[in-house]
């Protein structure tokens, strides 16, 4: 039967402006351009396009741009023409679809719904360009009370482990493995001249990464690819990945293609052999069983380095959050369903999780109410896109947030979402090594930084603007937000008060 | 002096640097103009050799002792003595091709123009006589597999 499968992007070519230079053709790894000498023009296969923009970007005369597929839906808002494209794909192929990258569904996105406050005239606002302004974090556990010798100018009590974030973000974590090393040299590097951190992913410490380890939060997964002592020593924190809000509830799946020598060595499995994350931790049945690992880990590094514990954002995730702290973490981790992945089953991550912003609400109330969000630190991530949504973060309760997608857009990615395909033209999720060479890490890097640093200036903007001159004191003040378009179970989820309150 | 200098392992084979030297020695400098109507054809003078494993972006080393000044018999080819920028000077090149087979480096090339062979070779986008500027080829690297860097010896 003839296929149904439309292409889903249309390149347009502006024929006066291309001068058949080929650089489109050198740039495409999925082989949509080609010179035709013939024809005496460049020719496209456009169902092979899939709207990365390398070769917009690339083209020395801008002759390029990459619209949608021109076939109209059937006018119906139920049958669209994404869901029979679906159903003509898996009556082709019998398969499970694939999608990458975050949530695209046109769910709320409570960040846009959530306003920030600034002072006028009974309180002043603070000019962070005259006067000092704190965005440093520390990350880890809190003792239940401090001890102070005030004459000595000491602290009695013993302090748990802790990590200094001179910014309140930190890079989340995207294996060696899902993404290209020179990908995560680029975190790495940023991280450390940032004074934050990266997280390895579930896909161990690179020998090249071993000089950022101290930036590095070393990831536990359920595949414990990679982990050894000396991995869990080396990085900064050692953090146990539950769960992923792109894809709740199920593992990972690195295809034995992608395992080159590199991988291998790294993730210490054999080269080819496909990379299998279990949905659970095969150890981990119950909130003890969660403390039993906990404490190994602590253990193991000789309790000198906080545990995060990761979970993505799911029904009850207040209660699963309060278990995680009973035990034993120092860190939670909250991951919501816009966060991106290199590769999972479209229906999880258009399905599956719920957004971040009332998880987050959620379990630092739950925590307060119950007397132990101070012993604990709350990092909040799943698309975090401007310096905006991180300080809406802050003030609904994190301490930080971890944040991917938009370091990868300074990266050079285009959210094309076909990261799963292992033919990102940009270099990002690829192992191919004449892709990978396309990014520098040293640009990357800069690029990494120049985001973070511009975002920093913004927060310690909005911060001033409301009269708060440190990221401590803007943590959980709800009362600096104020939502509008939402309604009155979403405004007492996020314990905010409607604008104009 | 400040030289061009390819780093092979961030050359991408995209030879956006061949269409930034063309469109430079172009009489418009507009791309578009230089690839489809201005005669004589532009031409680059940068060119990368490889494919998409490996590549590198071959111009010339504007080397301290030039073989192509040396052998050159027109005198047409003349490495400046200030700023040590090696030009050709297609008024007096006869197109006799010595200082194409004397380059150790293969940067330099012959093509026909005004009836007459004419060599062609990286000027570093300067005033042609000897004066470098800015490479443009390096402006047009995505990568940084071109860098335009002091370097010993004139």
């Amino acid at each position: 039967m003839l296929d149904y499968m439309l292409p889903r992007y249309k390149v347009l070519r502006d024929a006066d402006a291309c001068v058949q230079c080929g650089v489109c053709e050198r740039s495409c790894s999925n082989e949509v351009h080609r010179v035709d000498g013939e024809l005496g023009r460049v020719v496209a296969d456009h169902a092979r396009c899939v709207n990365c923009q390398r070769c917009v970007v690339m083209c020395p005369t801008q002759a390029l741009a990459i619209a949608n597929w021109p076939q109209v839906g059937n006018g119906s808002n139920n049958w669209t023409l994404d869901y029979l494209q679906d159903i003509a794909k898996q009556a082709q192929t019998g398969a499970v679809l694939l999608a990458s990258m975050g949530n695209p569904q046109p769910y709320p996105v409570y960040w846009d719904h959530l306003l920030l406050n600034a002072s006028q005239v009974t309180n002043p606002s603070i000019d962070p360009l005259r006067e000092p302004m704190e965005t440093r974090v520390f990350l880890g556990g809190r003792p239940d009370a401090l001890k102070v010798n005030e004459r000595e100018r000491a602290v009695l009590t013993d302090m748990p482990p802790q990590i200094k974030l001179d910014v309140p973000l930190m890079f989340s974590a995207m294996s060696f493995g899902s993404i290209s090393l020179n990908a995560q040299k680029a975190l790495a590097m940023a991280a450390r001249e940032l004074g934050t951190y990266f997280n390895t992913g579930e896909g161990g410490l690179h020998r090249d990464l071993e000089a950022y380890a101290d930036h590095a939060i070393v990831q536990v997964a359920s595949g414990r690819f990679g982990v050894d002592p000396h991995y869990l020593n080396a990085g900064a924190a050692v953090e146990i990945k539950i769960g992923q809000g792109a894809k709740p509830g199920i593992g990972g799946h690195l295809p034995g293609e992608k395992i080159d020598g590199e991988v291998s060595r790294t993730r210490m499995i054999p080269q080819g052999t496909d990379a299998i994350s279990p949905a659970p931790h095969h150890d981990i049945y119950s909130i003890e069983d969660l403390r039993q690992l906990v404490f190994s880990l602590k253990e193991a590094t000789r309790y000198a380095k906080p545990v995060a514990v990761k979970i993505a954002a799911v029904h009850n995730v207040a209660a699963i959050a309060s278990g995680m702290v009973r035990a034993g973490a120092d860190i939670v981790v909250l991951d919501g369903f816009r966060g991106g992945t290199g590769a999972a089953p479209k229906r999880i991550r258009d399905n599956v999780g719920i957004p971040v912003e009332l998880a987050l609400a959620a379990v630092d109330q739950r925590l307060r109410d119950e007397g132990i969000r101070s012993t604990v630190s709350l990092v909040a991530a799943g698309s975090i896109r401007s310096s905006a949504d991180v300080v809406r973060a802050i003030a609904l309760g994190a301490d930080a947030v971890y944040c991917a997608s938009a370091p990868l857009v300074a990266l050079g990615c285009h959210q094309c979402q076909d990261c799963s395909s292992g033919k990102c033209n940009w270099g990002i999720a690829t192992q191919r090594p004449e892709l990978t060479k396309r990014l520098n890490p040293e640009i990357a890097a800069e690029r990494v930084v120049n985001l973070v640093r511009g975002w920093n200036h913004e927060i310690q903007e909005m911060m001033g603007g409301m009269g708060i001159n440190a990221v401590d004191s803007l943590r959980g003040n709800r009362l600096m937000l104020r939502g509008v378009g939402l309604n009155e179970k979403e405004l007492e989820i996020l314990g905010v008060k409607y604008a104009g309150e | 002096m400040k030289r061009i200098y390819a780093i092979e392992a961030w050359c991408v084979d995209c030879r956006r640097c061949e269409v930034a030297c063309k469109t430079f020695h172009s009489k418009s400098r507009d791309t578009v103009r230089a690839f489809k109507v201005e005669y004589p054809v532009p031409q680059s003078r940068i060119r990368v050799e490889g494919g998409r494993q490996l590549s590198l972006a071959v111009n010339c080393r504007h080397c301290a002792q030039p073989k192509c000044v040396e052998g050159c018999i027109s005198g047409a080819m003349r490495k400046d003595p200030r700023t040590g920028v090696v030009t050709s000077d297609p008024q007096k090149c006869v197109g006799c091709r010595t200082c194409v087979s004397l380059c150790p480096f293969g940067a330099v090339h012959v093509e026909e123009a005004a009836g007459k062979g004419v060599a062609y070779k990286c000027d570093l986008c300067g005033d042609g006589k000897g004066q470098p500027g800015e490479p443009s080829c390096v402006a047009a690297c995505p990568n940084r597999a071109l860098v335009y860097v002091e370097s010993e010896g004139c």
